[in-house]
């Protein structure tokens, strides 16, 4: 199998993510997507760690993985405060910046 | 040169009595104005004893001299608040302390009425200070601070009844022409010190052969431009007829005998310069010349007594400066007329103020008429006066004013017969508007209305104009018998150089022709005066309409200077807020139209956020892969 597929698969997927974070309203889903595209560039790195052979792609997964970790505890924690305060996981209720 | 100690307190005693008025106020208003008075008195005491010292030392010890202070020392460049008493100085100082303090006791009495008359005094003991220290100044830059100090005084006084619009304008309008005069003298100072390095009187004096003529023209052409200013010469002269605003004591000290002749002064002092150049006293002369013509003129048809005496003073102080610019023998003349001058004008303002202090402050001659019986000491003062201004001898008017018309005369050429021309034609008109004045206010018939009781002024007034009037007929005869002013200031001015050059006329000759245009003048005046309407005729000759406007000088002043300047400053106005803040306008509006369109980007939803990020990462990596292809 051409290892470029994983290349066209991590592609699809960071595009179905980024389309997810602009059309969806709902935050939890909003939050899903994005980690979709954080798992898609995992994918890429990960890909290209075979197609050159080294292990920098891999670490840089690691990396990219404790980070998605940090972001799901704060992201989740601002969520569920926001819903809790507005009683809607809407993102495009909390648009108080403007104001 | 000798070293005084005491000069310095003819010009403290009256500053700090000046001041002292004007810090405490209503306190010192039961006594003020004889505390001035004293001060005034007690200068005149210090000033003959100088004289009288002076007489006693001979030569070149006779001028004296008093350091005050240190004033300015920076590199090589020294000026000294120096005091310097001359044969020059001597005359003025004995002119405005004497003159001065019998002024102040005249107004003791006209002012006893004003609630303001301590601040009155006060003005006027800051006057005499100011004056004192111009004629006292050693150098350019002492004369120049008692310069500006007589114009505020001039001002303040001019001013003095400013709750009327009028009076104030007139103030103004006296400061801003003399300011036109010191923007002369400051440049003329400013050039004597590039040229020489120095601005004191004897620095410029040793460096004034050496420097080259367009100079020496130059500073004498700004000089003479401050004189105009401060001695309302041509064309500079509009301000003194409306100087008459203030009240007639301010009228006969300042507009008359001294701040008015500070002109004459400054070119008299400032002989190195003039007779160095020939073209800046050519300058001179031609300003004298028009100014003595045109204020004749002018004097012909005021019927305000105080404006037709002004026009007079205008006139008279031309035949000064016309006799300053005749050369070394026309200086000492210059200042003999101005001493003269200094007493007869004075007498007739004074004389006028007690007409205008038993008439109800009424001015116009023509509600006036047959007041020598009402007030015969007057009427006989300003008859002395008249007397001597028109030159009938043996009053002072015909020892000064006839040498000026010989010197003119004999100034040589087609030059001397105009300029003596000049003078013999403004005796004559002299001779007309003066009878005119005399016989519209002292004689004929009665023209003033029931509710004027004319009555003789308090002794307070008439001692004063007998005094001034004891001047007028004997000054003339004592200074200039055997020469004496001319003696006494020719190592002042130099007058013993004199070339002896052909006479046209001899002065018997000239004294001659002189009493004779003043006859015809004076029977004209007669004549066309027998009869006086009480309000101005209407039908009058172009030439009465023109004098009546002071020659248009007024109009022309408005049309040339005035209306331009306007203009050009509303259009620099308009240039600033056009153009100037028009750029800086321009930036701050063009900031805030794109903040207002970039705001719109700004909507609050985080979706929109997120889409910009993603195309711009679009963007981004576009580029990115455009320019590694």
């Amino acid at each position: 199998m051409d290892i470029s597929n994983y290349l066209y698969l991590s592609a699809i997927l960071f595009t179905i993510g980024a389309v997810g974070v602009t059309v969806r309203r709902n935050a939890i889903v909003v939050f899903m997507c994005v980690e979709l595209m954080l798992n898609a560039t995992n994918l890429a790195f990960v890909t290209f760690s075979r197609i050159h052979g080294n292990l920098a792609g891999q670490v840089a997964s690691f990396f990219t993985m404790v980070v998605a970790a940090c972001e799901v505890v704060v992201g989740l924690a601002i969520i569920v405060t926001i819903f809790r305060s507005r009683r809607s996981a809407s993102v495009d209720d909390a648009s108080l910046l403007k104001r | 040169m000798t070293t005084s100690t005491h000069l310095v307190y003819l010009i403290a005693l009256p500053l700090l009595s000046a001041a002292l008025l004007l810090v405490l106020g209503r306190i010192a208003d039961k006594w003020g104005h004889l505390l001035a008075t004293l001060v005034s008195a007690t200068t005149f005491v210090i000033g003959a004893l100088e004289f009288f010292a002076m007489q006693s030392r001979t030569g070149a010890s006779r001028a004296a001299t008093q350091k005050i202070f240190e004033w300015i020392s920076v590199g090589a460049f020294k000026v000294d608040a120096t005091l310097l008493l001359d044969q020059l100085s001597i005359c003025f100082v004995l002119l405005i302390t004497g003159v001065g303090t019998l002024i102040h006791i005249y107004s003791i009495a006209y002012m006893s009425h004003d609630h303001d008359r301590r601040r009155f005094f006060a003005y006027l003991n800051l006057f005499i200070a100011a004056m004192l220290l111009l004629v006292l100044g050693n150098s350019y830059l002492n004369l120049y601070v008692g310069w500006e100090g007589v114009g505020l005084a001039s001002y303040l006084l001019i001013g003095f009844w400013n709750q009327k619009p009028v009076y104030a304008t007139a103030a103004k309008k006296a400061f801003v022409a003399n300011r036109v005069g010191d923007v002369g003298l400051s440049l003329a100072i400013m050039i004597a010190f590039a040229q020489f390095g120095t601005v004191s009187f004897d620095g410029v004096k040793a460096g004034a052969p050496h420097a080259s003529p367009a100079a020496l023209t130059a500073i004498g052409a700004m000089l003479l431009l401050a004189a105009a200013g401060k001695s309302a010469q041509f064309p500079l002269q509009s301000w003194l007829g409306d100087a008459m605003a203030g009240p007639t004591p301010v009228s006969a000290l300042i507009h008359a005998a001294t701040m008015v002749t500070a002109g004459v002064y400054l070119i008299t002092r400032s002989n190195f310069i003039f007779d160095a150049s020939p073209n800046a006293r050519l300058m001179v002369v031609t300003v004298g010349a028009i100014t003595l013509l045109f204020g004749a003129i002018i004097g012909t048809a005021k019927d305000d007594i105080k404006k037709a005496l002004a026009a007079s003073t205008m006139s008279q102080i031309g035949y000064m400066i016309l006799a300053t610019g005749l050369g070394p023998i026309g200086y000492a003349f210059a200042i003999l007329h101005l001493l003269t001058h200094g007493f007869f004008k004075a007498g007739m303002f004074l004389g006028a103020g007690s007409v205008m202090h038993g008439m109800n402050d009424e001015v116009n001659m023509r509600r006036y008429g047959a007041l020598a019986k009402a007030m015969p000491i007057t009427a006989v003062t300003f008859g002395l006066g008249y007397l001597a201004i028109l030159g009938v001898p043996p009053f002072a008017g015909f020892y000064s004013k006839d040498k000026i018309i010989e010197t003119a005369f004999n100034s040589g050429g087609t030059k001397g017969i105009l300029l003596g021309g000049a003078t013999l034609l403004g005796a004559a008109i002299t001779a007309f508007y003066m009878t005119r004045v005399i016989v519209l206010t002292f004689t004929g018939s009665k023209r003033w209305d029931d509710k004027a009781h004319p009555h003789e002024s308090p002794i307070l007034m008439w001692a004063p104009m007998v005094v001034l009037a004891v001047g007028s007929v004997a000054s003339g005869f004592l200074l200039s018998s055997g020469s004496a002013l001319v003696n006494w200031l020719q190592p002042v001015v130099n007058s013993q150089n004199v070339v002896a050059g052909e006479e046209l006329m001899k002065p018997i000759v000239v004294s001659g022709l002189a009493l004779g245009v003043v006859l015809l003048g004076v029977l004209l005046a007669i004549f066309k005066y027998r009869t006086v309407p009480t309000s101005a005729p209407t039908q009058v000759s172009v030439f009465t309409k023109a004098a009546r406007k002071d020659l248009y000088q007024d109009s022309f002043n408005e049309a040339v200077l005035m209306r331009p300047g306007q203009k050009l400053t509303a259009g620099l106005v308009l240039t600033d807020y056009k153009v100037i803040d028009g750029i800086v306008r321009t930036v701050g509006w063009t900031l805030g139209a794109i903040s207002t369109a970039m705001r719109k980007i700004q909507n609050g939803f985080v979706r929109s956020y997120s889409l910009l990020m993603l195309l711009g990462v679009l963007v981004l990596v576009f580029t990115i892969w455009l320019v590694t292809l």
